[in-house]
């Protein structure tokens, strides 16, 4: 194929049978490939190094409080929606030490923690995943202080995104909230997924240049009109068909004027405050700090890890936390997430992927919750 | 290619010139840097973290002199393990320091006002630094008045200054305990009680405000009583915090991050969620 012709915005036809020359170009050219895998009968993101480290021919279905893998009849690669994790997990580690510390006569030597920043390909990039980062990218890289860790990583990440074709979006709602299930930007590449009778293959959107040239070197050829168009069908058909909507008309104002609204306490007696959802979700970043010694005494580290306002600890002040209620936890989670998120960085903390309900062991659903209190708002409640 | 921390993250070391038992739990210390000659600027009204060797790292304001950034000055209460670290620290003991960090009081924005320095308890440690300034600056400032309550004498921050700020004639100060003996010659009861002293034309004032949540609701209140607007009352917050750079998600009150939005926050900006329980 000529230079010339791969232009950002080119969609091209890889045949599923040549899926591993794409994965053999990028860790040719040192990245790490991440992608979905199965380990231990979850859903994981993991290494792929080769096509059979997908979950090939595997579905999940997904409601409240439910998680079910199960195979499908054909031999999709990319057949579910998202698993439980999600891609913060390598742009923002979890754990990590940000220095040491050594006793020094009657002072301390300050070690500034260093470390190799990973080359990552995520494989497989949901146009939910893709608004999240895009999210985090709000928090971490445009306040006054930049994440170092997260730029750096983030940066260097090349992505391949996945127009979603899941059937079965049990716990989605990305549409209502025009974050997908089409990736519309932030992708190096985009692939959407065709199966049709014996046919399978994806048709590749080229989104910068540094994916035109990765793709170069691949055996695919443009895709016809035809081939696009059985691509745009697939997407359409998933908008068309997703589990939940989540209306945010006005949402910030809604939860400012409802602090007090009874449904606050009646999700608060189902929510178990274990704080799933805040670590599933893809865009909480709250994180603590902790200070520790070894046993000699003379030498300590602080580590940097992910931390959910659901602790009653989180809002800790001398003489007792803020919070002490689990309503008031559940209560800031959520109107952080939808509304408070929009003063702070000037969109939604929500993109609609589902994790939360998927993962919470009781199966709240907070479209429903939003639902409720909408129906029942201050001022148009009937008393 | 490798990330480093941002310097932000990063603690300084300072040593402890001078440790001052304030009261039974309360301390002040004076602090120079460890490796090199100490200018510290900040302003009035903002914090640092400070950080006690293995044990942790609390938010704590500054207490000093903005005129004076050769010494750092904190005062710290004991009321946890950190804390507890910090006030037991002596002279030639080293801890951490990060910041400045926070939006000050406004003092240089108040000019021509008469102003209202309003503290309970710990709260005049945050606005001792805004009082070094108004009185460097007396001349620009109408009357300026010190409203400090305290729960008995003995748990009166700085009181030698504070009887030097009573000797002269270009400040007013107006104290008041919760409880005291017989031997106390001065006002009992909550520092509301006292504000009828102070002597301020309600349109052109401006009123500070630091102290426990209680004592400042009430306060406000107060003073809106006497015609100030919330435009010109502003409150210091207080909220757990591990970042100090809006970062870590702890100090969130309603949208704001109290580590950089605040502490110090103009009432109006917060009105709706200053009487909120649990935010």
């Amino acid at each position: 194929m000529t230079a010339s012709s791969l232009k950002v915005g080119v969609q091209l036809r890889l045949a599923a049978g040549d899926f591993q020359a794409l994965l053999d170009a990028l860790a040719s050219r040192g990245y790490r490939v991440m992608g979905p895998t199965l380990e231990d009968g979850q859903m994981i993101y993991g290494e792929i190094g080769k096509v059979a480290d997908l979950p090939v021919g595997w579905t999940a279905f997904q409601e409240g409080g439910s998680f079910r893998l199960e195979p499908r009849p054909d031999q999709a690669f990319f057949g579910f929606a998202v698993g439980q994790q999600s891609w913060k997990q390598f742009l923002w580690p979890p754990h990590q030490t940000l220095y040491q510390v050594q006793r020094q006569g009657a002072g301390f030597h300050v070690i500034p923690g260093a470390e190799a920043v990973p080359k990552f390909a995520f494989l497989g990039v949901r146009a939910c995943e893709l608004a999240a980062m895009a999210v985090q990218d709000q928090v971490f890289l445009q306040g006054p202080h930049v994440d170092p860790t997260y730029k750096a990583r983030r940066e260097q990440a090349f992505i391949v995104a996945l127009n979603c074709g899941h059937q079965d979006p049990g716990v989605c709602f990305c549409a209502s909230l025009g974050t997908g299930p089409r990736a519309a930007a932030g992708y190096d590449l985009a692939l959407t997924e065709v199966l049709r009778g014996q046919e399978h293959f994806f048709v590749v959107e080229i989104g910068t240049m540094r994916g035109a040239d990765l793709i170069r070197e691949l055996p695919e050829r443009i895709a016809t009109p035809e081939e696009v168009d059985a691509a745009a069908r697939v997407v359409a058909a998933v908008a068309g068909n997703m589990g939940r909507g989540l209306d945010t008309t006005d949402i910030k104002e809604l939860f400012y004027a409802n602090y007090e609204h009874p449904r606050w306490d009646e999700v608060a007696a189902r929510c178990l405050n274990c704080g799933n959802c805040t670590m599933v979700c893809p865009t909480c970043f709250c994180h603590t700090l902790e200070d520790s010694l070894n046993l000699t005494g003379v030498a300590g580290e602080r580590q940097r890890r992910l931390d959910s306002c659901f602790s009653v600890d989180f809002s800790y002040l001398h003489g007792g936390s803020i919070r002490t209620s689990p309503k008031s936890r559940y209560r800031q989670w959520l109107t952080h997430k939808l509304a408070t998120w929009i003063d702070q960085f000037g969109c939604s903390g929500c993109v609609g992927c589902g994790r939360c309900i998927t993962w919470c062991p009781v199966g709240i659903d907070l479209t429903e919750e939003v639902r409720a209190i909408r129906e029942t708002a201050a001022g148009v409640r009937k008393e | 290619m490798t990330a480093k921390l941002p310097d932000p993250m990063l603690p300084t070391p300072f040593v402890v010139q001078k440790v001052k038992r304030e009261t039974s739990d309360t301390y002040t210390l004076d602090l120079s840097r460890a490796d090199g000659p100490t200018n510290f600027a900040f302003a009035p009204g903002q914090f640092n973290m400070l950080y006690a060797f293995g044990a942790g790292e609390v938010p704590i304001s500054i207490s000093g002199d903005p005129a004076v950034p050769k010494t750092l000055v904190h005062t710290v209460r004991d009321v946890g393990n950190v804390t507890r670290a910090i006030c037991r620290l002596k002279r030639g003991e080293v801890l951490g320091v990060r910041g400045p960090f926070g939006v000050p009081w406004p003092v240089d924005r108040v000019a021509g006002e008469d102003v209202l320095i309003i503290a309970g308890g710990l709260g005049l440690a945050p606005l001792r630094p805004a009082l070094y300034h108004l009185l460097q600056h007396r001349g620009e400032f109408g009357n300026i008045e010190l409203i400090y309550g305290a729960r008995t004498p003995k748990d009166l921050l700085y009181p030698k200054e504070l009887e030097r700020w009573r000797g002269r004639f270009d400040l007013r100060v107006h104290v008041t305990v919760d409880s005291a003996a017989d031997d106390w010659r001065s006002n009992v009861g909550v520092v509301t009680k006292i504000i009828d002293r102070a002597r301020f034309d309600p349109p052109s004032t401006v009123a500070l405000i630091c102290g426990p949540g209680v004592m400042m609701r009430f306060t406000v209140l107060e003073l809106m009583s006497h015609g100030l607007t919330p435009e010109q009352i502003y409150v210091s917050m207080e909220r757990n915090m591990k970042c100090g750079i809006g970062l870590c998600g702890h100090c969130q009150w309603g949208p704001y991050f109290v580590c950089k939005d605040g502490p110090v926050y103009r009432f109006d900006r917060i009105k709706d969620w200053f009487d909120r329980r649990e935010v």
